[in-house]
This record gives structure tokens, sequence and C-alpha cells, in this order.
């Protein structure tokens, strides 16, 4: 299948020619296919979020191409343009990028844009508010009545309201609380089954990415350095804590079990996933 | 509900204590007010760490801006070592005393250089200025940024700057300091750096803790745990006591760490495990403790392939 998205070489550096000068990319090829849920990991620093920008062309890399369905997105002005909606991006605390009278104009502003007629932008507008589980009567509130985590959600209807084939999110989930956090990955869920759409989050939760990753995409020093499904990179433990990053308790936990003595087989990541494999011992032993 | 430490101290030894706190923001017109805090009351001891948890909008980031006067009670009233907060006259002293380290570093450094913003607080005070400069290097080396002096924060990392702005409340030698979810926008390493300095205040310098927190794994450390909902104290005990009620957590909208998760799970395959498990060595010592004898048995027999 050919990816959706596509980097090839990108090299990113801020400030070049001045005593300023980062590189915060380098190099750095990737892949996403149709479909695929892909976390991307790093500490600060590391380039993943100017990384996650040059998708939707927000930051142009100074050099190498990005590749939107084989073709180059700054092909034409209105290739980079169309980019925008096909590629939705959620920043950072995006309810504080909210600044409409209502709910609805805010989830209403990326469709308008879009140059759809009202009754189209009614129509995503709607559409989306239900992916994020916002009610009819939340639409005609002000942002700043809802609670944090629903203004949250409203920020994040607002780019699924452009239906973008690849939903890009940094950091989704910072700050909220644990059922918070919940249905927001539930939400984003939620439109990947229904679209079909492409999801890269960018998380500190390890365990996000261990119950909902396909692939996991470690950043550091501006390079790509572990690419691999969750199961793969969390049994490199060694290395990711070299970079200041952590795997799933669940892996943690095997881990220590096997410096214990017990015969545990790799790449858990899930605390159900350590559950059938001691219920496995257990069965071993039990005929013995 | 199991109320720890409160039989057995006077309120004497309260340094932070809410007493019937009621608060509601200013209301609209023709509504009644909600109650943002309805009725909590809560005393937190000399030396204590204690973590605050909740769901968002369950009233714990209200609670902590009483505990240094940036709020004041509608009805009831919160001491700080004994002084009421609502007596502007003490506002002054109360600060002092409570320093509060919140959410986002980026907003609570003032100055260009490191040094200089740790110095800010003192220097309002007006103490002389060696007294300034010991206080800064003390909590500069307290935060381990000492090497990072004549630094500009703004070329920080996100752990850094929030290690600077706790030395800036340190620099005030405050007795008490409430952190407002400091870790909320930390990368692991930084959230690590920031947890193990909040022990250390505790442990080493015997500053007495508040930390509001969503991280379930954070309050593991505390010595004690209070759970707030719909404006009250709902849960108060130590970390064991509250994180093996997994179902009263789920219900006022929390979780339990991925220990206890994994702990209650392998209780209904069968396995005898203790709940109170919460760091993962004592999971994995746990987990030994019931299955490993049986398999490790079996291994010797040569059943169990690799």
């Amino acid at each position: 299948m050919a990816p959706v998205i596509k980097t090839e070489k990108i090299t990113h550096i801020y400030s070049a020619g001045t005593v300023f000068e980062h590189t915060a990319l380098s190099d750095v090829s990737f892949e996403a296919l149709r479909g695929e849920y892909i976390g991307i990991i790093g500490h600060t620093g590391s380039g993943k979020s100017t990384f996650i920008q040059t998708l939707n062309g927000l930051i142009r890399p100074t050099s190498g191409t990005v590749f939107f369905d084989g073709t180059d997105i700054r092909q034409s002005k209105e290739r980079t343009r169309d980019i925008r909606f096909k590629v939705g991006l959620v920043f950072q605390y995006p309810e504080y990028q909210l600044f409409e009278e209502t709910v609805f104009n805010d989830i209403a502003f990326g469709p308008k844009n879009m140059g759809l007629n009202a009754h189209e932008v009614a129509e995503r507008v709607r559409e989306a508010a239900g992916f994020v589980g916002l009610r009819e009567d939340d639409l005609e509130k002000s942002p700043f009545e809802l609670s944090g985590g629903l203004r949250r959600r409203a920020a994040i209807a607002g780019v699924i309201a452009m239906r973008p084939e690849v939903l890009i999110a940094d950091e989704p989930t910072a700050g909220l609380d644990p059922a918070g956090s919940s249905e927001i990955i539930a939400n984003i869920g939620a439109y990947r089954r229904s679209t079909g759409a492409t999801i890269i989050i960018v998380t500190h939760s390890m365990e996000e990415i261990a119950q909902n990753a396909d692939r996991v995409t470690v950043f550091d020093g501006g390079r790509i350095v572990m690419d691999a499904p969750p199961a793969a990179a969390f049994s490199r433990s060694d290395e990711l804590s070299a970079m200041g990053l952590g795997v799933p308790a669940a892996t943690a936990i095997a881990n220590r079990l096997r410096a214990r003595g017990l015969p545990i087989a790799g790449g858990i990541i899930t605390a159900d996933g350590l559950r059938a494999a001691l219920r496995e011992l257990r069965r071993g032993a039990g005929s013995a | 509900m199991p109320v720890v430490y409160s039989a057995q101290r006077g309120a004497a030894d309260a340094v932070l204590r809410a007493e019937g706190l009621v608060f509601s923001y200013k209301p609209r017109e023709g509504e009644l007010p909600p109650r943002v805090l309805d009725g909590v009351d809560l005393s937190v001891w000399r030396g204590q760490l204690v973590a605050v948890l909740g769901h968002n909008g369950s009233g714990k980031s209200t609670l902590a801006r009483h505990f240094n006067a940036l709020l004041a009670p509608v009805c009831g009233r919160v001491l700080v070592d004994g002084m009421d907060t609502s007596d502007e006259k003490l506002t002054l002293d109360i600060r002092r005393h409570v320093g509060m380290v919140f959410q986002n570093p980026d907003n609570q450094i003032v100055a260009s250089v490191v040094e200089e913003d740790v110095a800010f607080a003192p220097e309002n005070l007006g103490y002389p200025s060696d007294e300034i400069r010991a206080r800064v290097d003390g909590a500069l080396r307290t935060v381990g940024m000492y090497e990072y002096a004549k630094h500009a924060p703004h070329l920080l990392s996100g752990g850094q700057k929030q290690r600077v702005a706790i030395a800036g409340v340190l620099a005030m030698e405050p007795k008490c300091v409430v952190f407002d979810e400091p870790t909320a926008m930390l990368d692991p390493r930084g959230r690590e750096s920031v947890v193990n300095i909040i022990r250390s205040l505790c442990d080493d310098l015997g500053v007495t803790v508040v930390l509001i927190t969503h991280h379930m794994e954070e309050a593991i450390l505390a010595d004690r745990i209070v759970v707030m909902s719909e404006g009250r104290v709902v849960m108060d005990g130590r970390p064991r006591e509250i994180f093996t009620q997994p179902d009263a957590l789920q219900g006022y909208g929390l979780g339990v760490p991925e220990t206890v998760s994994l702990l209650r799970g392998l209780r209904e395959d069968g396995f005898d495990v203790p709940l109170g498990a919460l760091t993962a060595d004592e999971c994995a010592d746990a987990i030994m403790t019931a299955v490993g004898g049986a398999v490790l048995s079996g291994c010797e027999n040569g059943d169990v392939a690799d």
C-alpha cells in the first residue's frame, strides 16, 4: 500500500546563519499508511513538534520533501493550502485557541475556510461534535462556559470538522484527568474507525501507545531512532531510558519478574498481556 | 471515609487548615452561584506531603488558591499557621509562608537571567544583598540548577524552567509549598526531576507540601492522599488505603496506578496478590510471592519452555 504521508530526508534548521542556529530535524524519512495509528515519543527538544508541523506544511523544512498521496505538498500554492485541510493538526492545549462567540462557530471555522456552504458547514459541525461527544445545547454556548475537558474536545472537533485524512494531535490528553483523557482517546479512535483516517499522536503516555498504536516512532536529537510496533520498541527498555523515556508499567513489571527468575516472554506491553503470560506460566507449572 | 492523622494531632500542628470552607465564583446575574467548594474541612500537618486528586472541576485548584490567600472563603475560614487568610493585613505574611508553583513555568518566570529570577522575591522582601545571594545559591542548589545561574530561562527545557520556578519560591524560604499540577506540561525526564525535588523538599528541608496532580503515579509518593469531588473532600488516607479502593476512585472519575489495575486483574485470574503493591518493584515482589514459587519449581522440572 502506498503511504498517505511520506517525508524524504527532511532537515530543519532554526535561525540558520545566526548564533542561535539550531538543527531541529536531520534527515528524517518517515512513512504513514492509511488508517495507521502512530504514536510519537521523544523528550522536549527531540524534534517531534517541529516534525509534525512539517507534515501539514506549517513548517517548511530547510531541505527534503514532504509527500501527501505521492505528490510534493509544495507542488503548488493550491496544493499546500489543500493539505492544511487534509492533514489536520491539533496543537497542545488547543482550547486556548478557541476564539469565536459560540462553540458552533468555533468548530465551523475550518469548514467555512474550506469554502463549504452554510448547509454543509452545519453538517460538518454536527458530525464533528458527535465524534467528541458534545451535545446540541453545548454548541450554542460560549467556549468559556464549557469545562476544560469539553473545551479541549471542542477544539479537536474544529479540526475533525475538516474531515482530515490524517489527524495529528500534539499531547491531546495533557493536563486532563483520567476520565477526560480516556474520552479524548476514545473520540479519536471513533473518528479513525468511521473514516479510516491515519492518526498520529505525540504523547508522553507509554500506556496510551501500548493500548492504541500500531507503531511507535521515537525521536531523539532531531532524528528518528526507533520506528517499530510498540512491543518491539518497548523491548528496548534500556535504550529508551537512556533517552529519558520510559516503558509501559506492564513492561517494567515484566522486566522485573524476568530479572527475578520468572520465565516471562518478551514483548509484554499491557496489563492484559502480562496477565495472560502469568496464566500461561501457571498452566505450565500445574502440569509439571 | 478513613481519615488519617486527624485524631492523634491537635490543631496547632496544622500548617494549613480549612474549616467549613465554601467558595463560589461571582455568578451571572439571576443565577445561583454554583459552589466550587462546598464545605471543605482539611488539616495539613507540618512536614507532610499531601497529594490532592480529583477530576477536572472537582475544586482542587480552587482549594489550592485558598492556601496562600489568592482566594478568600465565602463561608468558613482558612488558617495558615494560625493566620486567617481573610485578614488582608496578614496577606503578605501568608504569602511568605506558603509558596505556589503552577502548571506552566513560562507564566512564572519574570527575569531574563536564571539567578535574577530566583532573586526576585527575596529582593522584593528587602533582604540585604549577601542574604539574597545565599538564598539564591541555596535554592538553585536544591533544585540542581546552580550551574545554570547565568543562563537565560527561555532557552531551558520545560523541566529546567519548572525547577527555576521552584527555586524562586524556595528563595522565600516558605514553610509550605503548594504545587498545582507542576508536571502537567513536562516530558517524562522533566517530570521525574520535579517529582524528586518535591519529595526531597519534604524529606530534607521539612517543607510541608500540597501537590495537586492528575498523575496517580506521582500520588504514590505522597504521605497522604486527599480526593476531592464536587467541591468536597471525599477520601482521605495513605496511598495504600486510597489506591486499594479502585471502585470508589473510578466513581470519582479517577483511576488507579497501573500496578493496582494489574493486581486487580490478577486477583480476578485467581492469583493471591495484594492490591496495595503500588510501585513496580513492590508489584513484582507480590507477583513473585504469589506465583513465583510454583512456576520456578515447574521450571526446574524442565516443563516450561524458553
